[in-house]
């Protein structure tokens, strides 16, 4: 069962503390998940899931998360103990491009 | 996507940190968010659609910015420089209005619709109490920001800037909790210009201590970066300028151990003036930081490591950088067309285009002027170099047609500026019945200096030729600028026809 990525939309974990805004994605049904279980919308009822040991490698806030080729792009707006996998696979943390600061 | 989650994220992840300090007064990151939150409910309660301030920088200006943002309304800053017909004619542009301000509060008139609300009582009701949780829209194309443009003609263009394209901007453009504990940054723009808004969200973004200073003063921004062990700074050119002649007058170093970057902008920099600053402030990493309004702020950087390599050069075109806008962001494409929109390639100057997510090119009543490929023309004209230094060469606007032929004012004045008893210029283009227009020139002479038109008429018409000669000079005491430097040729234009 996937959901629909629209920019700007959030995401909670079910099984720690992770939050994410979506910066970007295709249209299109993805299985977004953390901690190999699948996120929640915001107002959501947290169910009783538990972290699957596979996927516990940590979310961190500030982060950018993206798919392989780039085309989906998350924003990690809270940290938590599950990693972000989009259909199955584990994301990367995108590297971000230093700028002098400028303002 | 609302950019009240950059406050959020600055909060949960660094809430012990000042993030605002302004005088006596120091707000940590929760502090300005529980605030923020606060004011976002008063704010709903009016019914407003739209969050005026029309106040001095204070932190009433972030927990207005954020706490618009938490109730999901446009946040509106005004200029209190202007008069009172034109402040009441924008602020009847955004009733239904809550409008927070201070000591302008008189140039108000009471209007069904206007709010006021006092930016002392919004401090103190904002700093305790209890904390509603807002659930702020996610929707991306909601309208974060309106501001007034200047207008170089007719009345002013309301330019909106989308929570889509800030947080394009931010995320494009800074590191989360980049800034170092002790990090502070010391900015001294209006609130109600794009830079003001930027660096708020961009210091909360870093998680970087803002200080705020209202009225710039050369001796006050020195003893203020001592104070705050300031390590970042953002200046416009003219305050870049002060701060140099300040310490040259008093024969003074700066005595900034703290001071590690300063970054400029919103205007033309001089060259001697940024070479001067550098040698003063030799070790400190200068950005030349260029954008507009409809562009959520910077869209070039000419950063630290190109100034140095280009005051060390002996190439003509790597010193010549030192007057460049740098490079584009990574964060945004830029290209240079012609005046039929043809793209032109290096080291051709025409218009300016720029495309991105951070660049709205909108505005309430004339809508998108993004065209089908999502570029905006930003009326600025100039060239890249082979390199993809952006030089600038003045506004498409200020252009002056003679006869066919387009002159930019620019060199005109620069070859006035090499006269020796010439201190200021400004080139504006006056109604000509022969040619359509041709060249006016304002001129400012150096105390007790001398200089004659037919004298500097003769110098253009060497240097350059004889179209570009003024038809007529204007000796004036001074020019007329903005606040962020910008000359104000709008104003010097009817000079010439009241001749």
């Amino acid at each position: 069962m996937g959901m629909q990525l629209k920019a700007g939309a959030r995401f909670k974990s079910d099984v720690c503390e992770t939050s994410v805004m979506v910066i970007k994605a295709p249209a299109g049904e993805f299985e977004l998940c953390c901690g190999g279980v699948p996120m929640l919308p915001p107002a959501a009822p947290s169910g009783a899931s538990t972290i699957q040991s596979s996927f516990a490698s940590e979310s961190l806030i500030g982060k950018r998360y993206v798919n392989a080729d780039e085309s989906v792009e998350l924003l990690c707006t809270k940290g938590g103990k599950g990693t972000l996998s989009l259909n199955g696979v584990a994301m990367d943390v995108k590297q971000a491009k230093q700028l002098p600061s400028s303002d | 996507m609302n950019i009240s989650t950059i406050l959020d994220m600055a909060a949960e992840a660094f809430g012990d940190r000042v993030g605002v300090v302004c005088g006596d007064t120091r707000l940590t990151y929760a502090q300005l968010r529980d605030a923020a939150q606060r004011a976002a409910a008063k704010f709903r309660e009016t019914g407003a659609r739209h969050v005026g301030l029309l106040d001095i920088t204070t932190p009433a200006a972030p927990i207005a910015i954020f706490g618009a943002a938490y109730a999901g309304l446009t946040y509106v800053p005004l200029n209190y420089r202007l008069t009172r017909p034109e402040i009441n004619e924008l602020i009847a542009r955004i009733t239904p209005v809550v409008l927070v301000t201070g000591q302008h509060a008189g140039l108000v008139d009471a209007k069904p619709g206007v709010t006021l609300l006092d930016r002392d009582a919004l401090l103190a009701d904002c700093a305790s109490g209890e904390v509603p949780a807002p659930t702020p829209a996610d929707d991306p194309r909601g309208v974060a920001l309106q501001l007034f443009t200047s207008g170089t003609t007719g009345k002013p263009k309301a330019a909106i800037l989308r929570h889509e394209n800030l947080m394009s901007y931010i995320v494009g453009t800074v590191e989360f909790g980049a800034a170092a504990e002790d990090d502070a940054v010391l900015v001294t723009v209006p609130p109600y210009h794009i830079a003001g808004i930027s660096a708020v969200l961009s210091s909360t973004y870093a998680a970087r201590r803002m200080v705020q200073l209202d009225s710039f003063d050369p001796a006050e921004w020195l003893k203020l970066c001592r104070r705050e062990n300031v390590s970042n700074a953002f200046l416009v050119p003219t305050m870049l300028s002060r701060v140099v002649d300040h310490l040259a007058v008093s024969n003074s170093a700066p005595e900034l151990p703290s001071l590690r970057a300063i970054a400029y902008g919103g205007g033309k920099m001089p060259l001697p003036t940024i070479r001067k600053a550098m040698t003063l402030f030799a070790g400190v990493d200068f950005t030349n930081a260029y954008g507009l309004t409809e562009t959520s702020s910077t869209i070039a950087v000419l950063g630290p490591d190109a100034h140095r390599a280009a005051a060390a050069s002996d190439d003509p075109k790597v010193q010549k950088r030192l007057t460049s806008v740098g490079q584009a962001t990574g964060a945004v494409e830029l290209e240079v067309r012609d005046d039929h929109g043809k793209w032109l390639p290096a080291e051709q100057t025409g218009v300016i285009y720029v495309r991105g997510g951070q660049v709205s090119g909108e505005y309430r009543q004339q809508g998108s002027l993004l065209d089908a490929d999502g570029w905006f023309c930003t009326r600025d004209r100039g060239y890249l170099d082979g390199d993809g230094f952006l030089f600038l060469d003045g506004r498409s606007d200020d252009v002056i047609v003679r006869g066919g032929e387009n002159i930019s004012p620019g060199e005109i004045e620069e070859v006035l500026l090499s006269h020796p008893s010439v201190a200021d210029a400004a080139v504006v283009a006056i109604p000509d019945p022969e040619w359509g227009e041709s060249v006016g020139a304002a001129v400012v002479l150096k105390s007790g200096a001398w200089a004659t038109g037919p004298e500097l008429q003769e110098l253009v018409k060497k240097q350059l030729r004889s179209s570009r000669v003024p038809k007529a000079i204007l000796f004036k005491d001074s020019l007329p600028y903005n606040e962020t430097g910008k000359v104000l040729r709008r104003l010097l234009k009817p000079e010439f026809t009241a001749e």
